[in-house]
């Protein structure tokens, strides 16, 4: 039984999602998809508690299932390693913040709604849980696909737009990712697509360095699309600003990252050489691009949805600096900071969502004096923006500061300008905030509390922003519950002066 | 008779051939039943016709390691492989599918019913023959069979102007192609027939005799000649470019059910054709097929995708889309002359796309009205609102189609592109890629249709609505739909051992 429980994690969500969609009463329903998310969430829980010390950068509660695909090396491997562990305890939770949320919701067509986040929550975990490329892949995209759905059918402003947008700019990117995915495996020449083995074959003798900047180049855009790197990020704002609370926060929070986890578990230690040709420009687009013209952008929006999608968009900036680094450091301040920023934007999501519901509207210059009313509701949205802004005692803290420490190393320049984006991201957080809790209350805004006087947050709401605020001052004070695991395996992964290129020579 | 005729009778083991055979005499005994029945009773011969093929269906896949396998019979006429009896089973299933479409499309026409059944299955034996053909001459008796069988399909609502166009224009495109693959035939024939040339044979109508004078001449030119007109014969069945021009026309004006046996089955007859002749019979003249069919994929590919993206009528949309899975199609071909894992490809991936577009086609037999050939994207509007089985059948067969992961369809493209890449044909891979992402577009028009858009033109007063009703769904037609559905989800998951034994060709 526990040695299934990667494939049980995976399997409760698309079970559960299955027996909704078998035609159950919307009662039931709820009580079944809490289920669903409850159980990948003790699993996380569960393995983060027992992850074993000292396997550096082996993986831990591995299994393999063979589907059929063998003979092309293709097997269905779950197993967690260092870098993964952090990322699957996110999914797990911010899965269950967003289910939670979902249930009380009240959406129309409930069920649908809730077995299409079941669907992703099953495809999120598998892809933290994958060993293997092929299905890391796989799983990526069986998440995916509900997000479209969801953004079309509940979707707000724009949403038929937005979906296809979403849709094709998303599937270009995997596309792209795929064929480098699937280069990778056959340059290697190993003979199977799980990583241990493609790492293994790839120490032996890597592949030639023009090949691996090609395959790189790939990956890097492919992946670039799905984390909203500059300038290819403009479906991000829009899909978020469209896309109903519970999809955005997962998609947001957690299957975003899939791309950065792609750069920092696959496409930089499998290839050292091509990451080292394209360093120096992925940098710079972080940098300028996501940082800086974002970050100005994102100071200049006026609706508070778009504006948390485009600071999340922003946020990506850091994790691109770190993956460009190309260090041990690095790589560990892009993963801290994935969970944190995972934490942190659903945390915004949910609680914007909340905020509509109070003022009926998204539009920063009709709100204003929230707080009087909803205390509770502003205590949690001005934690969240310090999280965004990265003060110490939040998670996001050690994720940018360990960023920027390699980041010193890797350029001055570069850093410095980094660091402007703190002041940047604590810009429009605390404009946001003073603008919808403090202050009096605009005359349209008065209006609408005269119709519906706003209440403070329901218990049914606090449960699901509890959990997201309970990880971020537990990661923010103990960082080393991750971190452990986390620099066990990027010692071996990454190792000091010169990640790998050292080690993997040409073949 | 002679003890030598006798002999030859029993060489013949007509047993291979039981269920062609079987399957013929379950199509004439339907016609005898409507002679014999009452009138009010012919509504059985419909369910008999059904449970009949299951039954043959069932018997062929429980004996699907038949002992003839490998061997040939009939004289050479006939050769039987693994393949061949995939294949057999591929076209059964696809007759019981139409089958059971036909009974929900004709319940809105008044149209004579049991010919239909009769003319299906006659049509369906002949192309299982035709994956198991081993001469030229079967070759070509059975693909008229199938030719002809499907003018009648195509014109079969008589009453439509656009049905009887697009009969006529099957019969004139087809009459073209069958004199070309006639042509090339004859070509062969005679050069093969050749005695002053090596290799040379009287019997060069047969596949092994052709194949070895093929490889004693490699570089002949009437049989270079011969070669490109048979390909462009099998091409016209594929609907490759440049012999697409029938498809929009005749996929919109036949019947649907019609039309999904011409999308799946007789594309998968061409198939089956074109992998025994580059294959076996003309592997010697890659130099030659290779060229000529990796042009005809990239013409292919990008003609459908690009030409399907301004459809509004769903029939043509699905046709021309259709048109670019025969360029994916061909990329696996081409690949398989030196990556046998393509051979399997190609296998799988006729069997996803079975999956998904009998799901779509389902859905549309029952969105359709009267005016068969009237099926727009605006009737979708609203589709899984008021009828969300029907919904998410749609969204799972365009989903497949359109190469989405955990679907079929994903994994039969993932298995092309990996047997692309490794036969190193990366201009293609990249062609395929583009015209994946292109399809997403149209496909997604199509979900989006049925499930974003809630608003439609209001219906004013004095006006009809032009949107047919859509017909409910009858537990028959609801369990075959939602089992094509489930086949697809699980094929994407877990290919299990029908994986291993493709992949292991």
């Amino acid at each position: 039984m526990f040695s299934h429980l990667l494939l049980l994690s995976i399997a409760a969500p698309l079970l559960a999602a299955a027996v909704i969609s078998a035609g159950l009463s919307v009662r039931v329903a709820k009580i079944v998809a809490a289920l669903g998310f409850v159980i990948p969430a003790l699993i996380a829980l569960h393995v983060w508690y027992h992850f074993p010390a000292g396997v550096g950068a082996d993986y831990a509660f591995i299994q393999a299932y063979n589907t059929g695909l063998q003979d092309l090396g293709i097997r269905l491997t779950l197993g967690l390693n260092g870098i993964a562990l952090p990322l699957f305890v996110l999914a797990g939770l911010v899965g269950l913040a967003a289910g939670l949320y979902a249930i009380q919701s009240g959406a129309e067509r409930l069920k649908t709604y809730l077995a299409l986040l079941l669907v992703m929550q099953g495809g999120l975990m598998g892809v933290f849980a994958s060993v293997d490329i092929f299905f890391f892949y796989f799983f990526h995209e069986l998440a995916l696909i509900p997000t479209f759905i969801m953004v079309g059918i509940w979707g707000g402003k724009d949403r038929s737009y937005a979906a296809m947008k979403m849709t094709i700019y998303l599937t270009v990117g995997a596309m792209l990712s795929l064929l480098g995915l699937i280069a990778i495996y056959y340059k290697s020449g190993a003979e199977n697509f799980d990583l241990i083995t493609l790492r293994a074959t790839l120490l032996e003798g890597g592949i030639k360095a023009g090949t691996q900047n090609h395959i790189f180049g790939l990956l890097m855009f492919g992946f670039g699309i799905l984390v909203s790197l500059w300038p290819l990020h403009t479906w991000a704002p829009l899909g978020y600003g469209a896309a109903p609370s519970s999809a955005a926060m997962l998609h947001a929070g957690v299957l975003k990252k899939f791309g950065l986890y792609g750069l920092v578990q696959i496409a930089v230690p499998l290839l050292p050489l091509g990451a080292a040709h394209w360093a120096t420009p992925l940098a710079w687009l972080a940098v300028a691009g996501n940082l800086v013209v974002i970050g100005f952008v994102t100071i200049a929006q006026r609706d508070l949805k778009q504006m948390v999608g485009y600071s999340s968009v922003m946020h990506m900036g850091y994790a691109f600096l770190g993956v460009a680094t190309l260090s041990a450091v690095g790589a560990g301040g892009v993963v801290l900071m994935m969970v944190a920023h995972g934490f942190s934007v659903a945390l915004l999501f949910l609680l914007s969502t909340s905020i509509y519901h109070r003022t009926q509207t998204f539009d920063l210059t009709e709100m204003g004096g929230l707080a009087q009313k909803t205390p509770v509701l502003a205590a949690f949205f001005v934690t969240a923006t310090m999280a965004g802004i990265g003060l110490p005692g939040l998670a996001n803290f050690w994720g940018e500061l360990t960023i920027f420490v390699a980041a010193w190393a890797f350029s001055k320049t570069l850093t410095v300008l980094a660091i402007s984006g703190v002041v940047i991201s604590a810009i429009y957080g605390l404009r946001a905030a003073a603008k919808v809790f403090f202050g009096q209350h605009t005359e349209a805004l008065t209006k609408v509390l005269a119709e519906k006087p706003a209440t403070d947050l329901r218990w049914s709401e606090k449960v699901p922003a509890l959990i997201l605020i309970a990880a971020l001052f537990f990661i923010g004070f103990w960082p080393k519950s991750l971190s452990v695991p986390l620099n066990a395996a990027l010692e071996v992964v990454y190792p000091a002066k010169g990640p790998i290129i050292t080690i993997v020579g040409q073949k | 008779m002679s003890p030598e005729l006798i002999k030859a009778a029993a060489d013949n083991r007509w047993v291979t051939i039981s269920p062609e055979i079987a399957l013929g005499c379950l199509a004439l005994f339907l016609l005898v039943l409507e002679i014999f029945l009452p009138k009010k009773k012919h509504a059985l011969i419909p369910t008999l016709a059904i449970t009949g093929q299951i039954g043959l269906l069932l018997g062929l896949v429980l004996n699907f390691q038949a002992p003839y396998l490998g061997t040939e019979s009939f004289n050479g006429l006939l050769r039987h492989t693994e393949e061949s009896q995939f294949m057999r089973v591929f076209f059964l299933l696809s007759s019981v599918l139409v089958s059971i479409l036909g009974v929900v499309a004709l319940a809105k026409q008044k149209m004579p019913r049991i010919e239909f059944f009769h003319i299906v299955m006659v049509v369906s034996a002949a192309m299982m023959l035709l994956a198991q053909s081993n001469h030229f001459v079967l070759l070509f008796v059975a693909l008229e069979t199938v030719t002809v069988g499907f003018y009648i399909l195509v014109s079969y609502f008589r009453t439509s102007p656009l049905s009887l166009e697009a009969g006529l224009k099957y019969l004139i495109s087809g009459a073209l192609s069958s004199a070309m693959l006639l042509f090339g035939i004859v070509l062969l024939y005679g050069v093969a027939g050749n005695p002053t040339l090596p290799g040379s044979s009287a019997e060069s109508m047969n596949f092994n005799a052709l194949r070895v004078f093929l490889e004693a001449n490699p570089e002949n030119f009437l049989a270079s000649v011969g070669i490109v007109f048979v390909l462009a014969g099998v091409a016209f069945k594929i609907g490759a470019v440049p012999f697409q021009i029938w498809i929009p026309d005749v996929y919109q004006g036949a019947p649907t059910p019609v039309t999904a046996f011409l999308a799946v089955a007789s594309k998968a007859a061409g198939f089956s054709v074109l992998l025994i002749l580059t294959q076996r019979v003309f592997g010697s003249y890659y130099y030659l097929t290779v060229p000529v069919l990796s042009a005809m994929a990239i013409a292919t590919i990008l003609f459908g995708n690009l030409a399907a993206l301004t459809q509004h009528n769903v029939k043509r949309l699905i046709g021309l889309s259709g048109v670019s899975h025969a360029g994916y199609l061909l990329i696996a071909v081409i690949a398989a002359n030196s990556q046998p894992l393509a051979v399997g490809a190609v296998y799988f991936y006729l069997f996803a796309y079975l999956l998904a577009s009998f799901a779509v086609f389902g859905v549309m037999t029952h969105v359709a009205g009267p005016n068969d050939a009237d099926q727009d994207l605006d009737h979708y509007t609203g589709l899984a609102k008021s009828h969300p089985f029907l919904g998410a059948v749609l969204a799972i067969g365009l989903g497949s189609l359109a190469g989405i992961p955990p679907l079929a369809g994903f994994m039969g493209k993932l298995f092309i592109f990996i047997a692309a890449f490794k036969a190193g044909l990366y201009t293609l891979l990249a062609v395929a890629i583009v015209g994946v992402i292109v399809s997403i577009y149209y496909y997604f028009g199509w979900i989006k249709a049925a499930y974003f858009e809630t608003w439609s033109a209001p219906v004013l007063e004095g006006e009809t609505d032009t949107r047919p009703a859509r017909t409910p769904v009858s537990l028959t037609a609801g369990v075959t739909l939602a089992s094509l559905a489930v086949a697809t989800i699980v094929l994407g998951f877990y290919q299990g051992s029908f994986g291993e034994w493709l992949l292991s060709k």
